[in-house]
């Protein structure tokens, strides 16, 4: 590919510090770059905001995010009203989706509550692409747009560019073509087939979203071209590869027969419900194959953001409190705007503790943006603590160390290395044990010595999606007999399956065309529970 | 860095009305359902609102496997006020075990709540057509208002000659030529009063001043020219009086709602009825300014009520339908004279009446009630034809605003007015 070319002519070049093309890392600044003139006056700060203002407010905020080193895709700002903020919402966050009744409910509920006034509406939209798109919505005030600029296009675009799981995942520059194809195709779908076929089809698709996704495997970056070139090749290979699978002239000797029963399929177990079923189903049509294989690969696109809740939100506020303060500082932003920012600022990493009645869990802003300050922290003013608990970022460069802690983990991995027990005892963090056994609830560790490890460990894994979602993978499938799919649930510390598995097995059997089984499975490996859904009438 | 700021917010309004369709489309039974309650609540006059559906939310949630109680968790929460390692918290009920930690407690909670949305007026009046079959080109009649008068509303530039305000005009035009003329008079002054001057020092034999005399004459001969030569009257000066149509109802009717009340009209028949008197009602009101509606229930006597009696209150006995007729002539000629109001007739009967006067009521329509009226409509809610649907049989062909149908479930209502629409579109 075109690497040995580039390759080649940097051989003997100098790198140039500027100089780096979109996929490269670019090594971060060891410490931010002075202020080369201070402004003789604050920028203006009216309540109302004008596309010049946007734009000046906009040109500050880009020179000091260089100057601490942020690498970013470029920037898109979009100023929208609050209407097309609701759209936005209803299909997830997009700017393109396809047609589906789930986004109008979503719009229903989201506009109610809006018009109620019982929510207001998020600040900012950020789309991961490439260029980084931003939503700004119109009523915000010049001082709100700003902390969204300096938020979203600075801080959530970074971090898409420069987390590992992004990285691998998504492919930035593509994903907007990929929805327009995707919006297209199912429309054409719904002309060609009913409406009800595709609908009923999305459902049963959408069901097993979460369980659509490859968690180890890197998929192939394609463009749209490529894409659709290979889709045409891709239907009619895979139906013969089906039909062969489902062959059902007899085979020759008895002996090929004896093999063919023992024969399981799938050889090893897989976790990709939608793939597995976008290869194998018996009795899918082309299209509908192509139909999951669609939202497949948009449920693919959102796995990352599901597994780095935490740190990209506190990313981007960390980010947009340190941008400002610093703007502040360099004598651009008058008393006024701060105050305005700082409270929604303040809003936004609040964290009732619980019993409260606002409270639901953690605040996912709040434990970013506590993480990353207390890492700057523990960089510059490391206590004796520190000192022992993180040898190697004590007393280090700061943003370096971010740097680095940005790009190389996920919530689960990032709270499981950088939570430090000041933090812990600051946030009074403690862990409940629920054991169905048992008739109490147990304190099982609190922020002191003996658990801060325990505490650390428990809110890691509580970030783990692996042990969020249920596991669950296609186990087997009777080739000789009535063609039934199994499905296993392998259960994790005894938690058992929610009622709803039903409903979600009869979309399995929609799709698969067959019976499905559903195996629920202890840890000693006993079988628990079974689901079992009939075939669909045909 | 390449960056763009760009003003979307004038692309792409409401790209969530095609999904909020589709999700209309999908809950359509349960729509119909709640329209099919609020127009049982509603009264006949305020059919057209919205109205608020509600959907149980396990009806609309979205499956996807998830974890359910029970098995072991340890959960992390934050603002530990008093617990320490070991401590033994009672298990709270009903909830998820000390908070599901994640927020979806809500979402896949009891599922006791509803979903909760509002049907607009468009929508809500959509489905109830839809209930009652009706054709779109009725539903296009009734969504629209049919007659228009023009109103004043100022003046304009143009127009046509029969619409000229002289005394506009005259004033622009004044206003005009005051405004043109006002720097050539301001000289025209000047030089008058130059002129005065000169001729008040006028040394006789002076040819020189002499010679000023007359430039300063010839120039104000010329002013004067100038001014003259502004027309009295300009195209701009014209002003029309403006009129526009405003849709208007045009007159006064009175719906006459006459309903069997007897034990053998139950609540299901009576839903016939009142959408039937609704269906009227609504056309009524696109033609008409102003409504009355007088209910009249019957029995073996006929009694004047409110609609909360006339719907809701039930009475027992025999039947004897020409009692409501007559006090619907007595009415009519006491308070609805019929050179000033436009009389609608609509009866609604299960067709059961006492047998020696059914052809006393065909009798009295036909030759009291019906020449008064511009429409009769007759709905029998029940299948079996008996004396009273023979008699009214045979007013059907020889009079044409009288129509009659038998009707047992909403859809069939429709036909009844077939007529009586055709009839008001034809001049349209």
């Amino acid at each position: 590919m075109s690497t040995t070319f580039e390759n080649r002519r940097q051989i003997g070049a100098a790198p140039r510090p500027d100089g780096y093309g979109g996929r490269r890392k670019q090594t971060p600044l060891r410490e931010p770059i002075p202020l080369k003139e201070r402004p003789t006056s604050p920028l203006p700060a009216p309540s109302d905001w004008t596309f010049e203002l946007i734009h000046d407010y906009h040109e500050v905020i880009k020179a000091t995010a260089q100057r601490f080193g942020l690498d970013t895709y470029p920037n898109q700002l979009e100023v929208i009203t609050a209407e097309q903020m609701m759209d936005a919402y209803a299909s997830i966050g997009m700017p393109v989706n396809y047609r589906h009744w789930s986004y109008g409910k979503e719009f229903i509920s989201t506009e109610k509550n809006y018009r109620r006034g019982h929510m207001g509406l998020a600040y900012e939209i950020v789309i991961n692409s490439n260029p980084c798109i931003s939503y700004l919505m119109e009523e915000n005030s010049m001082a709100m747009q700003a902390l969204v600029i300096a938020h979203a296009a600075y801080g959530h675009n970074s971090f898409f560019k420069g987390n590992y799981l992004f990285r691998m995942w998504t492919d930035a520059s593509s994903i907007i073509d990929y929805l327009v194809y995707a919006k297209n195709y199912i429309a054409e779908c719904e002309e060609r087939h009913g409406i009800d076929a595709v609908e009923e089809l999305l459902d049963s698709c959408h069901a097993l979203q979460n369980h659509g996704v490859d968690r180890y495997r890197r998929p192939q970056k394609l463009s749209l071209a490529q894409e659709q070139a290979r889709r045409a090749d891709r239907e009619a290979y895979a139906q013969q590869q089906i039909n062969d699978l489902w062959r059902t002239l007899p085979k020759k000797a008895e002996k090929a027969e004896e093999a063919a029963a023992e024969r399981r399929f799938p050889s090893e177990p897989q976790e990709n419900l939608l793939y597995f079923i976008e290869k194998n189903a018996p009795l899918l049509e082309p299209w509908q194959r192509e139909i999951v294989r669609i939202v497949r690969k948009i449920a693919q696109y959102f796995y990352p953001q599901r597994q780095t809740q935490v740190m990209n939100e506190g990313w981007a506020t960390f980010w947009h409190h340190r941008l400002l303060n610093q703007m502040y500082d360099d004598g651009y932003l008058t008393d006024g705007v701060m105050i305005e920012w700082l409270k929604s600022h303040t809003n936004v990493v609040f964290q009732p503790p619980v019993g409260h009645p606002a409270y639901s869990g953690i605040n996912p802003y709040a434990l970013g943006f506590a993480m990353y300050t207390d890492l700057k922290r523990i960089c510059e003013k490391p206590t004796e603590e520190d000192r022992q608990w993180f040898p190697d970022i004590a007393g280090s460069d700061w943003l370096p160390t971010l740097d680095h802690a940005m790009r190389n983990f996920k919530d689960e991995s990032f709270v499981g290395q950088y939570l430090s027990p000041q933090l812990m005892r600051e946030f009074r963090l403690f862990s409940i044990l629920d054991d169905e056994k048992e008739n109490e609830l147990e304190v099982s560790a609190i922020h002191d010595e003996s658990g801060y490890r325990r505490v650390r460990e428990a809110l890691s894994r509580q970030y783990d999606l692996g042990s969020r979602e249920p596991n669950i993978q296609v186990w087997n499938v009777n080739l000789r007999g009535d063609r039934s799919l199994t499905l296993r649930h392998t259960q994790h510390n005894d938690r058992p399956l929610h009622d709803t598995a039903q409903e979600v097995l009869k979309h399995v059997a929609r799709l698969w065309g067959f019976g499905v089984h559903l195996e629920s499975v202890n840890g000693k490996g006993e079988l628990t529970r079974r689901w079992t859904v009939q075939p669909p009438e045909q | 860095m390449l960056h763009q700021i760009i003003d979307r917010r004038l692309a792409g309004k409401n790209k969530s009305i095609g999904n909020r369709e589709r999700f209309l489309r999908r809950y359509k039974e349960q729509i119909r359902e709640a329209v099919r309650r609020a127009v049982d609540g509603r009264g006949i006059r305020d059919m057209e609102r919205g109205e608020d559906i509600h959907i149980p939310k396990r009806d609309i949630s979205e499956p996807v496997f998830g974890h359910g109680q029970g098995g072991v968790r340890e959960i992390v929460h934050p603002g530990n006020q008093e617990y320490v390692k070991g401590d033994r918290i009672e298990r709270p009920k009903g909830g998820g075990g000390g908070g599901s930690g994640r927020g979806q407690a809500s979402d896949q909670g009891e599922g006791e709540d509803d979903f909760v949305f509002h049907l607009s007026k468009e929508e809500f009046m959509q489905v109830f057509f839809d209930d009652l079959a009706l054709p779109n080109l009725e539903r296009t009649q009734l969504a629209e208002t049919p007659e228009w008068k023009s109103h004043r509303a100022g003046f304009t530039s143009d127009g046509t000659p029969n619409n000229l305000h002289v005394v506009r005009s005259m004033r622009g035009a004044i206003g005009r030529r005051i405004a043109i003329g006002a720097g050539s008079r301001t000289e025209l002054r000047e030089l008058e009063k130059h002129l005065e001057e000169l001729i008040r020092d006028r040394r006789p034999g002076d040819a020189e001043q002499a010679q000023a005399i007359a430039e300063t004459e010839a120039k104000i001969v010329l002013l004067r020219e100038r001014i003259g030569r502004i027309p009295y009257l300009d195209p701009i000066d014209l002003r029309y009086r403006s009129r526009v149509r405003v849709p208007v109802p045009t007159s006064k009717a009175v719906m006459f709602c006459l309903m069997d009340v007897s034990g053998s009209m139950d609540e299901a028949r009576k839903d016939l009825a009142k959408r039937f008197f609704i269906l009227l009602y609504l056309f009524l009101t696109r033609h008409y300014e102003k409504i009355d509606i007088v209910f009249i229930r019957h029995h073996t006597q006929a009694q004047e009520v409110d609609e909360q009696n006339f719907f809701h209150a039930t009475e027992t006995g025999g039947t004897v339908v020409s009692s409501a007729l007559v006090l619907m002539e007595e009415i009519i000629r006491a308070r609805y004279p019929s050179g000033e109001w436009n009389i609608y007739g609509a009866q609604a009967s299960d067709g059961d009446n006492w047998h020696h006067d059914s052809g006393r009521c065909r009798e009295l329509l036909a030759d009291k009630l019906l020449p008064l009226c511009r429409y009769y409509a007759y709905v029998q809610v029940a299948e079996e034809e008996q004396n009273l649907w023979e008699e009214y049989s045979q007013l059907v062909g020889e009079v044409k605003h009288f129509a009659m149908r038998k009707v047992t479930e909403a859809s069939q209502i429709y036909p009844v007015f077939r007529e009586l629409f055709k009839k008001e579109s034809a001049p349209a």
